[in-house]
């Protein structure tokens, strides 16, 4: 006996992200999940790096030559950001597991400065850099 | 043998599967490592900055000093053990197909133990001097 056509039908799915309107504690939460799939990413320029260090000084100048270039540093803007996204995504992640800060409001207002906190230590970290290099 | 407080479904019986018995063990590795890569992020920050601008003999002698050596192998080894967890859940949540999700789960702990391998070994061939 062959199962009714109506069988094949795929099972009805709950609804996913594309349905509701996004909410900063929602936002907050792919990109954390986004960041640390980037940065999973992100250990093979890391691996690269190290090996360049430990290998010849001319095969280390030529990876330090790309990693550089504008696109070097732009990648290494994005992998800093992503880093101290997560970074404080993590503590915040920490401080839930508290219990604390878990009212609805108080969340929001945790995940909106992750946001900002994110972007202001970026921001310090490269301007620390680019002072230390003019001064250099 | 099967009693009537035995509150497995009937699949769960004929698979013989009951819980893992893994418990929190995850979610707790994960909070472990988060809470050790705090600093350690930061001192990698920091050196980062010390090597700022750096020409080569002097890179390798910042990364052979046996104190930045051995920070940097435990930040290897917790980001990589945090990663290895935290892409476990990324597969398990997405990746529905057996093949798919069992090849991926394999995959993830091959290209950890590949970064280790390679970030451990240049390290110690660094602070070694060989």
């Amino acid at each position: 006996m062959s199962a009714p056509a109506t069988r094949l039908k795929p099972r009805p799915l709950s609804p996913h992200l594309q349905i509701y309107k996004p909410i900063p504690t929602m936002v907050m939460s792919i990109l954390h999940r986004i960041t640390g799939g980037a940065l999973y990413v992100g250990t093979l320029l890391v691996a690269w790096w190290v090996s360049a260090a430990a290998g010849s000084e001319s095969y280390f100048d030529w990876v330090s030559g790309i990693v550089g270039s504008w696109f070097g540093q732009l990648v290494l803007f994005g992998f800093s950001w992503a880093l101290m996204f997560h970074l404080l995504g993590g503590i915040r992640h920490l401080i839930w597991d508290t219990g604390s800060y878990m009212e609805k409001h108080t969340a929001t207002k945790l995940a909106i400065a992750t946001m900002i906190g994110s972007i202001v230590l970026t921001l310090a970290v490269w301007a620390a850099v680019v002072a230390m290099r003019s001064a250099a | 043998m099967k009693k009537s407080s035995d509150m497995r479904t009937a699949l769960g019986r004929v698979r013989g599967l009951g819980a893992a018995r893994e418990g929190t063990g995850h979610f707790w590795a994960i909070r472990l490592t988060s809470i050790a890569l705090v600093p350690l992020t930061f001192f990698v920050v920091g050196l980062l900055f010390a090597l700022n601008g750096a020409g080569y003999a002097e890179m390798r002698s910042i990364l052979g000093n046996p104190l930045v050596s051995m920070m940097l192998l435990a930040t290897i080894g917790a980001s990589l053990y945090h990663m290895w967890l935290g892409m476990q859940d990324i597969l398990l949540d997405y990746a529905h197909g057996e093949a798919s999700k069992y090849g991926l789960l394999i995959l993830n702990t091959f290209f950890c133990i590949a970064i280790g391998a390679i970030c451990a070994f240049s390290l110690l061939k660094i602070a070694f001097g060989v």
